[in-house]
């Protein structure tokens, strides 16, 4: 029990006619990260609504270190730090100005709050731009200042709620790279993404939610495992050849086919084998195939697999295309 | 490297307050973002150069433009005028709790300040505070104005001064209506949207700018009564002369009502989690 940092149990929340979380089970042991894996509307930013205080579970309990969200509010919010989608940070304040109120609203002692504050801006290399209203930062310095203003305080259990969304790539690996240290130093985070490289490459665990609920848990590794297939990518010139190559491949394969565009992607078993019956097929139908690849399965896959549709994040806060992350622009098969 | 972000013990975290401690927190949170709400105030002087020239504009207009036509009882008009501009001024200044607490709202600061150990009050008392700061500044600039267009105080320079003090408690007393509709609206604009319009009658059908003996009977008995016309008569008789005793009752019951019913209901949509 005491090795666990955050506890969610049967943990209901209902706004109006949407289930938000559904009986959600969670545990995330002391010094781990932990990535919460889902689509918008999957529920992850409601259970760091419910574990952070902002929200009250209608059901189930909730406690971190052991403190009861709702029982022990003040003590949960003294031991937590919250980053979130939107860098609230103030827009007319200095990022020195942000970080020091910060210091003062979290009772640091006041001699030791210019340090404190001076320190981050260093680590987080905002040094230069510490004492320019934060309303000139880009996109990626102002989502630095707001995760250093939620560090201010040295909290043991750190919530990021989609802290890269809508970053470009430049600044997320960046951004990852910071977290990456921080989980080296003991801290304990509980990390949502829509993004599946992002879940992959920092969180040491990962529930997969949907519908409010937890449908799959372990390590990325063993998630992936519980698909033994490997994914055949083609791309042709053109949508229509895209389309009926997908019909002449999907007897090939454990699941019918995806075309998005002109790309086709299809879950095989020996991919090496299939991989030249495939294009045997298709070149006999004289279709001619632009590009084709074997991948190991991404956790979208595994998401797809799980769901029965695609991690499909809407509108322009779907990351800038790695080949990893154009299976997430996918929409739901036919 | 140093470990700059190693988390702290958890018992330097979590430490059980006494009651005194809990009160020390609670006015340090709201001086920290009185603070910070007062150098929004200095980054963006257009804040409060906006809520400084509609009322010299109602001053120089009601004054030079409709103040010949206007007949007041045994006054010059801009005496009768002026204690008016003062409240008129406090009024829509209130309006300012509500739309920095509508903007904090929608930039997600109100929920970073609601994840931290902070006093549930002082998000509140912090802005208010702020804005009874910037209130003192406007009343102090109309007083200014006032001077310059021929505004004499007609009793003494305490009475004035009490006269200031009583209107500037009403606006504070209103910050907290208007915090209430801030906390309640969307965003900015419609926490403005939302303001005006119970603000408008108010200020308009009082005893701001004409007596209200010349309105139709049936207005007379709202205007004579409502509480901006009870501390614009008390401002008026404190700073001009006249009986002051029943106006100045009545308005500090006003403001005291208002702070008592809405200072409470405000923090507990504060609360409120959702």
């Amino acid at each position: 029990m005491t090795d666990a940092a955050i506890v969610l149990e049967q943990v209901a929340k209902r706004f109006g006619d949407v289930q938000a979380l559904d009986g959600l089970d969670l545990t995330v042991p002391a010094g781990t990260v932990y990535g919460l894996l889902g689509p918008n509307g999957a529920g992850k930013t409601t259970a760091v609504r419910v574990l952070t205080t902002l929200t009250r579970p209608d059901a189930g309990h909730a406690r971190v270190l052991g403190l009861d969200v709702v029982d022990r509010p003040e003590e949960v919010r003294a031991v937590i730090g919250l980053a979130g989608q939107y860098a609230a940070v103030d827009a007319n304040l200095t990022g020195r100005e942000n970080l020091r109120l910060m210091g003062r609203l979290t009772h640091l002692p006041r001699a030791a709050i210019a340090e404190r504050a001076a320190e981050l801006l260093e680590r987080f290399e905002l040094t230069d731009a510490a004492d320019r209203p934060s309303r000139t930062y880009s996109g990626g310095m102002r989502r630095r200042l707001d995760l250093a203003a939620a560090l201010v305080h040295r909290p043991p259990v750190l919530f990021l709620d989609e802290p890269t969304t809508g970053l470009d790539p430049h600044s997320r690996r960046e951004l990852w790279s910071i977290i990456g240290e921080l989980v080296r130093e003991g801290t304990t985070l509980l990390l949502t993404t829509q993004y599946l490289e992002e879940a992959d490459r920092l969180a040491g665990r990962v529930a997969v939610i949907d519908g409010g609920r937890v449908i799959a848990e372990g390590t990325s590794a063993e998630l992936k495992s519980q698909m033994a297939t490997t994914v055949l990518a083609l791309a042709f010139h053109e949508p229509a050849a895209a389309a009926r190559a997908a019909e002449l491949v999907t007897p090939l394969a454990t699941a019918p086919a995806l075309v998005e565009g002109t790309d086709v992607e299809v879950a095989v078993d020996d991919g090496a084998q299939t991989l030249v019956e495939a294009l045997r097929l298709l070149d006999r139908a004289g279709l001619v195939v632009a590009s084709v690849a074997l991948r190991e399965p991404s956790l979208d896959d595994v998401f797809l697999a799980l769901t029965g549709h695609r991690a499909a994040p809407t509108g322009d806060d779907r990351p800038s295309a790695d080949h990893s992350e154009l299976a997430l622009t996918g929409r739901k098969p036919r | 490297m140093t470990a700059t972000t190693t988390p702290a013990p958890l018992g330097a975290l979590v430490r059980r307050r006494t009651a005194l401690g809990r009160l020390r927190w609670a006015i340090s949170d709201a001086a920290a973002l009185t603070g910070r709400n007062l150098l929004t105030y200095v980054r963006l002087p257009q804040l409060v150069v906006f809520s400084t020239i509609q009322p010299i504009m109602f001053v120089l207009i009601f004054r030079y433009v409709f103040g010949g036509a206007i007949q007041v009882p045994g006054a010059s008009f801009v005496d009768y005028l002026m204690p008016g501009i003062f409240v008129q001024s406090v009024a829509f200044g209130a309006v300012g709790t509500g739309i920095g607490l509508a903007e904090d709202m929608g930039k997600g600061l109100i929920e970073r300040f609601r994840s931290l150990p902070m006093a549930r009050s002082s998000v509140l008392a912090g802005r208010t505070l702020a804005d009874l700061v910037r209130n003192v500044f406007v009343v102090f600039l109309m007083v200014v104005v006032g001077f310059l267009v021929g505004f004499r105080v007609g009793t003494g320079p305490l009475a004035f001064l009490a006269g200031i003090l009583l209107l500037l408690a009403f606006g504070y007393a209103l910050s907290w209506i208007f915090a209430l509709v801030g906390l309640g609206a969307s965003n900015a604009e419609t926490a403005q949207a939302a303001a005006f319009p119970t603000l408008f009658p108010l200020v308009f059908a009082s005893s701001a700018f004409v007596p209200v003996e010349t309105m139709p009977g049936w207005l007379q008995a709202f205007a004579a009564n409502q509480p901006v016309s009870v501390t614009v008569d008390a401002a008026r008789a404190l700073m001009t002369g006249g009986p002051t005793t029943a106006a100045v009752l009545q308005s500090l019951a006003w403001t005291v009502g208002m702070l008592v019913v809405f200072a409470p209901l405000a923090v507990r949509r504060y609360r409120r989690a959702t």
